[in-house]
């Protein structure tokens, strides 16, 4: 294996778990004969055929509640909803059902299940096809939350995943579809909650995921070449199991923390992660937290709205050399 | 003299009348539990309703699963649940199915194919529809069935379910218990059609099936046809049965919306267990029968409730347990 996009890995993870179980299962809208909307599961009804890999109608209760229903009783199913925004029509599935049903009762269901969704901003496809909902499925008790910013992650967190006895949100990044890496070996697991330093330093330390955190590793890159700073960068990966400790090494080793954020302001996980380093790791801050968010507006769709709502590279790099400038 | 169909046999007969009582006196005791303020919380009640769950309890087989709705007490006894873990659950002691952590409306008892009681309205059908998929994927012949009240055919989730059953031909009978109100409100006065849930059937290329709710033979008929349908691998069935709460929604209501003469007559003479009294006598089985299976059922709803009064409150550790399949509920490392 040379150059794989991270769509690609996404088919290629798919795949590869599907052949070790015949418990996995995959279904969705468009994913089967037409390959997925942004083709990301090309190949999978030909080898796998229609028994395992299965079109259904445009009804995201029905692809979850099906979803559910058959990780109850031991199938391993992988479902897409399309567009994270899409989540809305099926959260009682999402929030209500899935998450709860475990603890409910008293652990007699397990719901080895995951849930896959092409997230975030890029496209230009206005405000209802680009939301970064991540920290949706954060607030709700009873579902890890993954967010891939690479392929390499995208197969190794993709393989945990389904591997895992307890139901996945798996944000996929639209803008990051396209990405190329180059992957040698295919066969390797990366165990949810493990976050992965993405560049390292000693002045500041950044912490994101997705899109966010390839930014981030581009902000880091320039900030080290033509300011002098240098930044580590912490791609979380999950959100739920939440790496702490590698963020409390962070802080301890700099104390000066940025989250990039591609959710609006307001409750952002980024909101979360300072409430915890404010709580336990107060003493070791050199100075307040700075969240660099998305407005807490909707998503606009012209180029320069979009580009300029979404915290760019750009952005990152003003503001860190800006915060250490004055430090 | 009226020629009797015996196509059911006294042997089906004895286990619907046992099952009958054992829902009503379960339900009748949950209810001087409320009075008693040992059951705290809310609670929906099938009182009047329980032939529907009875017939499918008798009908289907150990390896079926069942989906319940919040008025789910009556569902979970049929398929075998014990009085004790239902009534316990509902007093939130440790001898409850779930120990406390589900409450009235989320009873569940997997090792007795319930595989829970949902209490967000129409969600559970389409969770059915995935129990089916995987029994068809799995070829074991196992049949889903999925109650829900009339109320529930309004909400979107009830038409992807129903759509998505039929297209994949999948092993699920769905059984719509119309009981003429969703909540307070009457149905047919929300409603688009006369029959809420048999008039959208053929929407979904399915059967318009009406069935008598409170006849426990009818009802016991048409869980043989549906489930063997499902069985053979012919798809999903749609089944409306016509009943009547005798009670109000929950125990906050006292269900004054309901003309009292309508009340009265269904109650009077309407009820599943009179008539299926008369049933029995009619086909020649001894009063003295049908009043032992009675005080039988009186005598172990009274136990069950003495180890519930006795069981201790879950241990406070409990809360903490079983968010993740590790038993636990941490979020980081």
């Amino acid at each position: 294996m040379a150059q794989l996009t991270y769509r690609e890995a996404v088919s290629l993870s798919i795949a590869q778990c599907m052949r070790k179980d015949d418990k996995v299962v995959f279904l969705g809208e468009d994913v089967g004969a037409a390959g997925g909307v942004f083709k990301a599961t090309v190949g999978l009804l030909e080898e796998f055929g229609p028994k395992r890999v299965r079109d259904t109608p445009i009804s995201e209760q029905a692809i979850l509640g099906a979803t559910m229903g058959a990780a109850m009783v031991g199938l391993r199913p992988i479902a897409e909803i399309m567009f994270s925004d899409f989540l809305a029509v099926c959260w009682d599935l999402i929030a209500n059902e899935i998450a709860k049903t475990r603890y409910m009762s008293d652990g007699q269901i397990s719901l080895p299940l995951v849930v896959r969704t092409g997230n975030g901003a890029g496209s230009k496809f206005g405000a209802q096809h680009s939301q970064s909902l991540e920290n949706w499925s954060m607030a709700v008790p009873g579902l890890k939350v993954v967010a891939p910013s690479n392929p390499k992650d995208v197969i190794g967190l993709m393989t945990s995943a389904v591997a895992d006895p307890d139901p996945v949100i798996f944000y996929e990044h639209k803008s990051l579809y396209p990405m190329k890496e180059e992957v040698i070996d295919t066969n390797f697991t990366i165990p949810l909650g493990e976050a992965n330093l993405l560049h390292k330093g000693n002045d500041a330390c950044i912490i994101s995921l997705g899109l966010m955190a390839q930014r981030s590793l581009e902000a880091a890159i320039v900030l080290k070449e033509k300011h002098n700073i240098s930044v580590t960068v912490i791609d979380l990966r999950c959100l739920v199991p939440l790496d702490l400790q590698s963020i409390k090494r962070e802080v301890k080793k700099s104390g000066i923390i940025f989250t990039v954020e591609e959710n609006p302001r307001l409750c952002g996980w980024g909101a979360e992660i300072s409430s915890i380093i404010v709580e336990q790791c107060f003493d070791q801050l050199k100075t307040p937290i700075i969240r660099i968010t998305t407005p807490h507006i909707p998503i606009p769709s012209a180029d320069i709205l979009e580009n300029n709502t979404i915290p760019s590279t750009e952005l990152i790099i003003e503001t860190l050399a800006n915060k250490l400038k004055k430090i | 003299m009226v020629e009797l169909n015996d196509d059911i046999g006294e042997k089906k007969r004895i286990e619907l009348w046992t099952m009958l009582l054992k829902l009503r006196l379960v339900e009748k005791k949950a209810y001087d539990l409320f009075l008693q303020n040992l059951v705290k919380g809310t609670s929906h009640l099938a009182l009047g309703q329980e032939a529907i769950g009875s017939a499918f309890g008798v009908a289907l087989e150990k390896k079926d699963f069942t989906f319940c709705t919040y008025r789910g007490h009556a569902h979970t006894l049929s398929r075998g649940a014990s009085m004790e873990g239902v009534l316990g659950e509902l007093m939130g002691r440790e001898c409850g199915l779930m120990r406390g952590k589900g409450g009235s409306m989320h009873l569940t008892d997997v090792k007795n194919g319930v595989m829970g009681s949902y209490a967000i309205v129409g969600a559970h059908i389409p969770i059915a529809n995935g129990t089916a998929w995987a029994s068809q994927y799995n070829n074991t012949g196992a049949v889903t069935t999925c109650f829900f009240g009339d109320g529930t055919t309004n909400i979107g989730a009830f038409h992807e379910a129903l759509n998505m059953a039929k297209i994949w031909k999948l092993p699920v009978v769905f059984i719509c218990e119309n009981n003429f109100y969703m909540e307070y409100t009457p149905i047919r006065q929300v409603t688009s059609v006369e029959n809420p849930a048999a008039d959208r059937a053929s929407a979904y290329n399915m059967e318009k099936i009406i069935v008598d709710g409170n006849d426990a033979d009818e009802m016991y008929r048409i869980a043989k046809i549906t489930i063997d349908k499902a069985r053979r691998g012919d798809g999903p069935s749609l089944i409306e049965a016509i009943t009547y709460r005798h009670s109000g929604h929950s125990r906050a209501d006292p269900a004054k919306y309901r003309p009292k003469e309508e009340s009265e007559e269904w109650i009077k003479n309407r009820d599943p267990i009179k008539i299926y009294r008369k049933r029995l006598i009619e086909f020649g089985i001894k009063e003295s029968k049908i009043l032992s299976i009675e005080n039988s059922i009186k005598d172990q709803v009274e136990k069950a409730t003495a180890i519930c009064k006795k069981s201790p409150d879950p241990k406070i550790d409990l809360i903490h347990t079983d968010l993740w399949s590790n038993g636990g509920s941490e979020w980081h490392n």
